[in-house]
């Protein structure tokens, strides 16, 4: 049970971004665990989902300090840009975009992550960059950063 | 002119460095690891207790004192689990030590490792630092692969392994006892005390949680010598510490300074005064959960001691600059915000107090205040603090008076009749 939430974080890979019953109760089977513990646990965490995100899932920060350096209105920018409101995603499946808590890099601000990448000091111009290159698909993001494919212990 | 003193950063000022393991060792790198292992693990414990490194996770709490709390004969494993759930607003310094020199820190872990019987080391990350999770593994698929990890390290019979384990978006896990739930794969909920962590921690067995940044400190201890140390700071503050500046400043970053250094030179000086040579109306000088200090606060050394003596908190070393433009009423309400969105829900007083000031801040934004309201939210900063489980109610509570206390007109402008 102590490797709950690797294993949930790996199971949301495998299911293109967010968790479902089914998965949480094949999560519970492999960990030996009951379902609703599973599930009391990954509905407690931010990062576990349970709706399909965009295939470019855009994290952008508006706490105090990149709130200071303009993250409120790359935030809106970014939801008139692509005519769709935090917490949701887009029909076409290509986006979706949530409003988080202080990334941990703020010196660096405003701070935006696509998919597990950071992208830091932003302005509109550089926002609208990020996006034009999601948009023709030109963007080349690694599909599993984390090495989660491999023992937990060496 | 105020300048960096490096220790810690030592090798990512210089220019090309690469921090992988060759690098590293090529700068003295691992030479304090071997030099531990050959002394007591008592030893070890004494000298980190002699040198006053005290945690640099935002408590202050002095490192060799926790590490001799540690219950021995129990019969069961003991843990040193690293929180590396870097969450505190305005704190960033951890994410740049896994970046850009993770083997000083891992160095210190071993050595912390060894000196307190721990076999198997875990390593809490917060779930969206993805980018330095991977480095941090590959530095230690490095030290497996020479050597300094496994079976018997550098050498010597010490068995020693190292797990990275994810979180996945909660600041609550920074808390040590919500950590150590999370690291159990439950929700992150902090628990009571007694038992303490040292007692019973990570699976019912004796731990100690310590920040990165602290352990980043074990090696040069052990080379340079404890009074080496406590020389880079004043009485009780020993050695340097990375700031994190943040905010309306010209040249925002993470900067290595010794500690007791002045506050208003870190702001004006090495951080090049205030973005578009504006006013400054204020500073919160160690993450959002320390009470802000108005510009004529900041004469002061910055040090954990003497932010105390100015009734605020050096926390984290992170300090938020904010000028003379912003809305401070906004502001604070950003901050509830954040407290109620990442309360566990445990304590009522939390649960309900950053909810409820969330909501009357909210008025205050939307031009709805009244004197009476003014009132009430300071009531219900006070209820929370010191009512909780965890620290989390008085970090809501703590910024939410001084605020109210310090800029009394900026939320008088915020009342129903003042528009």
């Amino acid at each position: 049970m102590n490797a709950l939430l690797p294993i949930l974080h790996l199971a949301q890979r495998e299911n293109k971004g967010y968790l479902t019953p089914e998965w949480l109760e094949h999560v519970a089977e492999v960990c030996e665990v009951p379902a609703t513990h599973v599930e009391g646990v990954a509905t407690f965490y931010t990062m576990f989902k349970f709706r399909p995100l965009g295939k470019y899932h855009l994290q952008i920060c508006t706490n105090i300090a990149c709130g200071l350096c303009g993250g409120e209105k790359i935030l809106e920018h970014v939801e008139q840009r692509l005519d769709l409101h935090a917490g949701h995603t887009r029909e076409d499946g290509q986006f979706s975009i949530e409003e988080v808590e202080c990334l941990g890099a703020c010196g660096y601000g405003p701070v935006m992550i696509v998919n597990e990448e950071y992208h830091e000091r932003l302005t509109v111009e550089a926002t609208d960059k990020i996006i034009d290159e999601l948009e023709k698909n030109t963007k080349e993001l690694p599909e599993k950063i984390l090495p989660l494919d491999r023992p937990l212990t060496a | 002119m105020l300048e960096e003193t490096l220790v810690l950063f030592k090798n990512v000022r210089q220019p090309g460095y690469s921090g992988d393991l060759a690098s590293y060792q090529s700068s003295g790198g691992y030479s304090a690891l071997k030099k531990a292992l050959k002394m007591k693990p008592e030893e070890i414990v004494n000298t980190v207790k002699e040198s006053n490194l005290r945690g640099r996770g935002g408590a202050g709490f002095p490192t060799g004192l926790k590490w001799s709390f540690m219950a021995k004969g129990t019969g069961k494993p003991s843990y040193l689990v690293i929180n590396a759930d870097e969450g505190e607003p305005g704190t960033f310094k951890d994410r740049e030590i896994m970046l850009k020199e993770p083997h000083m820190f891992l160095e210190g872990y071993m050595i912390g490792c060894y000196a307190i019987g721990c076999h198997h080391g875990y390593i809490y990350v917060r779930g969206e630092f993805v980018p330095a999770m991977q480095r941090l593994q590959e530095a230690i698929d490095e030290c497996y692969q020479s050597g300094l990890l496994g079976d018997k390290i550098a050498g010597s019979d010490f068995k020693l392994d190292i797990t990275l384990h994810p979180g996945a978006g909660a600041y609550i896990c920074g808390e040590e006892t919500a950590l150590l739930d999370s690291l159990e794969g439950r929700r992150g909920q902090p628990r009571t005390k007694p038992p303490f962590p040292a007692v019973a921690g990570f699976n019912g067995c004796p731990t100690s949680v310590n920040n990165v940044e602290t352990l980043m400190n074990v090696p040069s201890i052990i080379n340079d010598g404890a009074e080496a140390f406590k020389e880079l700071g004043p009485p009780n503050n020993a050695g340097t510490h990375l700031v994190s500046l943040s905010g309306h400043v010209n040249n925002p970053g993470v900067y290595e300074l010794k500690m007791g250094v002045n506050l208003k030179d870190i702001i004006y000086d090495i951080g090049g005064g205030i973005l578009g040579g504006k006013e400054l109306k204020g500073v919160i000088p160690g993450g959002s959960s320390t009470p802000v200090l108005r510009p004529d606060e900041i004469d002061i050394p910055y040090d954990f001691d003497s932010l105390a003596k100015a009734k605020s908190m050096m926390g984290s070393s992170a300090i938020i600059v904010f000028n003379e433009d912003t809305d401070v009423v906004k502001f604070l309400y950003r901050i509830v915000k954040f407290y109620n969105h990442e309360s566990c829900g445990q304590c009522t007083p939390c649960r309900e107090g950053t909810n409820w000031s969330r909501l009357m801040l909210r008025q205050f934004v939307q031009q709805q205040g009244t004197p009476q309201q003014l009132k009430r939210l300071y009531r219900v900063g006070g209820n929370m603090m010191g009512t909780t489980l965890c620290p989390l109610g008085d970090a809501c509570a703590m910024p939410l008076r001084a605020f109210l206390e310090k800029y009394p007109e900026e939320f008088q402008a915020h009342f129903a009749e003042a528009s």
